[in-house]
């Protein structure tokens, strides 16, 4: 497993405790006492650290090479789901994943951000760089959701919008605000989780939603911190300074009413146990969804479109 | 100090002193680097008369430009909260806030007007990219609505006229939300079929662009221009390699079919007014002859809607 900066003191007591067990093999029980002794040293370790984790470091759990992605979370939370491709105008772009699927019985359109997890994969998804096709594919399933009555379920984690020479010929802004509109436009119960990074406007044009999600260490913001310091700052080396600056924790987030909810990781994040990471999600999606049951589809598009009339109207901070 | 130079000096001095001389008489094209004197540069809307270079012009310039005699109110925007995150870099953003507006005279990056162009009321938003680079934040997205709530109250059609490098960073997510914000705005409009035109000048980057100011019923551009999603020094620094001759340029966009028309300076005012018109099925006053409609009170209003 990737080890982050911050996690090197709970990695080497894991380190220890993984040669003791070598050593317990032979069955010493004063052995088997110590690995207990620091086993729950690392819990305490762990706990203290992520407790309290910097926006910084959330960053960095955010972006954390073995978090879970998009396609695990479709994988394991959506049964029959079938990838649909292509925009219909340009080609298909694997930054954004798309499809239909079952949530708990019920035919939901599934949306989601994938980076890729290898070399390979990173190439083949773009790093979740989205281009325009990606986000005029997204519009397109929206629609079908819409003609369709299904729910729509987006899973973000981009760092941002492919910024390309390709991406701004076939008119990256205009497809990334016609999602937007699309987000807002659409007659059926709308829910975005950012699962790792929500990275300016890739992600915003697939998160202008009723409910929004935010994972506990995902981050959500108008520009990278190091995008932020290297303007703002004039260095990339202030990059922790931009992520307090910004405010981009879901924790933050939720006190500033952009989100809805956040919804907790396991100890350590969640690729520590994405099982539980997915069963968690899988609960906080339902309850979303549910408290959209019933509501009629003009309802729910008016209070999504007020609810985005009203951002930064009201008293906030 | 006596009743004379407290109280006649002054005016004797505002007689004979001689008027404000501008820092600077003269300015290089940008575009051709001829010399231009700044009466004949504010005469051509600061088009170059030798290349036809299109400069940045002013906020008040231009909507001067835009409605008839030059003449249209402004309307005062709803105060928003000023630094919602307490946003500090190097400097607080409540100072360089104070800075701007001492420097422009503005409270933010946006002015809302209405007026009449070619007899047919309009309701304009321009951005002043003076101030803080025409960076969109809270109280842009206030300026946005407001003009789109004015808009469909007047049943006017709404023209917005962008020059902004994107969202306001200082003010984090808010800026984001009012992507979302501005497009809910926009899209009143357009749901009272009245015509929502965007005049896309220099530069139209970012979380503008990728919102509100892609989505007019038509979209005109200034020659020039520079439009597009990402900056182009962060596109370099991804692939690494030149970018193309005239690259994010409005004739550029024109080509790759991202706009509908790029119009010089000289002809956009005329060439808005068709637009309106013809959008709203309105023929020159006088030719129309209506059956009163019901509600309205006389053929004249009947005319008017």
């Amino acid at each position: 497993m990737h080890i982050l900066e911050f996690e090197k003191p709970i990695a080497e007591l894991e380190g220890k405790i993984e040669e003791l067990r070598h050593l317990a093999d032979g069955g010493d029980v004063n052995i088997a006492d110590e690995v207990g002794r620091l086993q729950a040293k690392v819990d305490k370790l762990m706990r203290a650290t992520y407790g309290k984790l910097t926006p910084w470091q959330k960053t960095q759990v955010a972006r954390h090479p073995d978090r879970p992605h998009a396609l695990d979370y479709i994988g394991a939370l959506f049964e029959d789901f079938t990838p649909l491709a292509g925009d219909r105008c340009f080609g298909e772009d694997k930054a954004i994943i798309g499809g239909l699927g079952r949530f708990r019985g019920h035919s939901v359109m599934v949306l989601g951000q994938e980076k890729g997890r290898d070399t390979e994969s990173r190439l083949k998804h773009n790093f979740g760089m989205a281009k325009p096709e990606g986000y005029r594919k997204a519009r397109r399933l929206m629609e079908m959701a819409d003609h369709f009555q299904v729910p729509v379920i987006t899973l973000v984690d981009t760092a941002g919008a492919y910024p390309g020479v390709d991406a701004e010929e076939r008119g990256q802004a205009e497809a990334i605000a016609r999602s937007i509109e699309t987000c807002l436009d659409v007659r059926v119960p709308l829910v975005s989780v950012v699962i790792g990074e929500g990275g300016s406007g890739g992600a915003i044009a697939l998160a202008a939603a009723n409910s929004i999600l935010m994972l506990e260490h995902s981050i959500y913001s108008v520009i990278s911190p190091e995008g932020c310091a290297s303007i703002l700052w004039r260095s990339g080396e202030n990059a922790q300074d931009a992520a307090e600056a910004l405010k981009l924790t879901a924790q933050d987030l939720l006190k500033l009413g952009i989100i809805d909810e956040v919804v907790p990781e396991p100890l350590g994040g969640a690729h520590r146990n994405p099982d539980l990471t997915m069963r968690t999600l899988a609960t906080a999606i339902d309850g979303a969804l549910t408290a959209m049951g019933g509501v009629e589809g003009g309802v729910l598009r008016a209070r999504r479109r007020e609810k985005f009339l009203d951002m930064g109207r009201a008293g906030l901070g | 100090m006596n009743w004379l130079t407290n109280y006649v000096r002054p005016k004797i001095q505002a007689l004979v002193r001689p008027r404000e001389v501008p820092d600077n008489l003269w300015h290089k094209c940008p575009g051709c680097g001829h010399m231009i004197f700044h009466r004949d540069l504010e005469k051509a809307l600061n088009v170059c008369q030798h290349c036809g270079h299109h400069m940045r012009l002013g906020v008040k310039k231009r909507l001067e430009m835009l409605f008839d005699d030059g003449r249209y109110t402004r309307i005062e925007l709803p105060k928003s909260s000023d630094d919602p995150l307490k946003f500090k870099d190097q400097k607080r953003y409540t100072d360089r806030l104070k800075d701007t507006r001492a420097k422009t005279g503005e409270h933010d990056a946006i002015v809302v007007a209405h007026g009449r162009m070619g007899g047919l009321g309009v309701v304009v938003a321009a951005f002043n990219f003076e101030f803080q680079g025409g960076s969109m934040g809270v109280a842009v997205g206030e300026g946005i609505v407001a003009a789109a709530e004015l808009a469909v109250l007047q049943d006017a059609p709404l023209l917005i006229i962008p020059a902004s490098g994107g969202a306001r960073m200082q003010e984090g997510i808010l800026s984001l939300m009012q992507m979302a914000r501005t497009t809910v705005a926009v899209d009143k409009v357009k749901e009272k079929r009245l015509p929502y035109v965007v005049l896309l000048t220099d530069p139209t980057t970012g979380g503008v662009s990728a919102s509100f100011a892609m989505l007019g019923d038509i979209q005109v551009a200034e020659p020039g221009a520079v439009i597009g999603f990402a900056g182009a020094r962060v596109i370099e620094n991804t692939i690494r390699e030149k970018l193309p001759e005239g690259f994010q340029k409005a004739e550029y966009l024109l080509e790759k079919g991202m706009v509908d028309m790029v119009v010089p300076r000289k002809d956009l005012r005329t060439t808005l007014i068709r637009i309106f018109g013809l959008l709203r099925n309105k023929a020159p006053a006088g030719d129309l002859l209506l059956l009163p409609v019901d509600g309205a009170a006389s053929p004249e209003d009947a005319v008017r809607m």
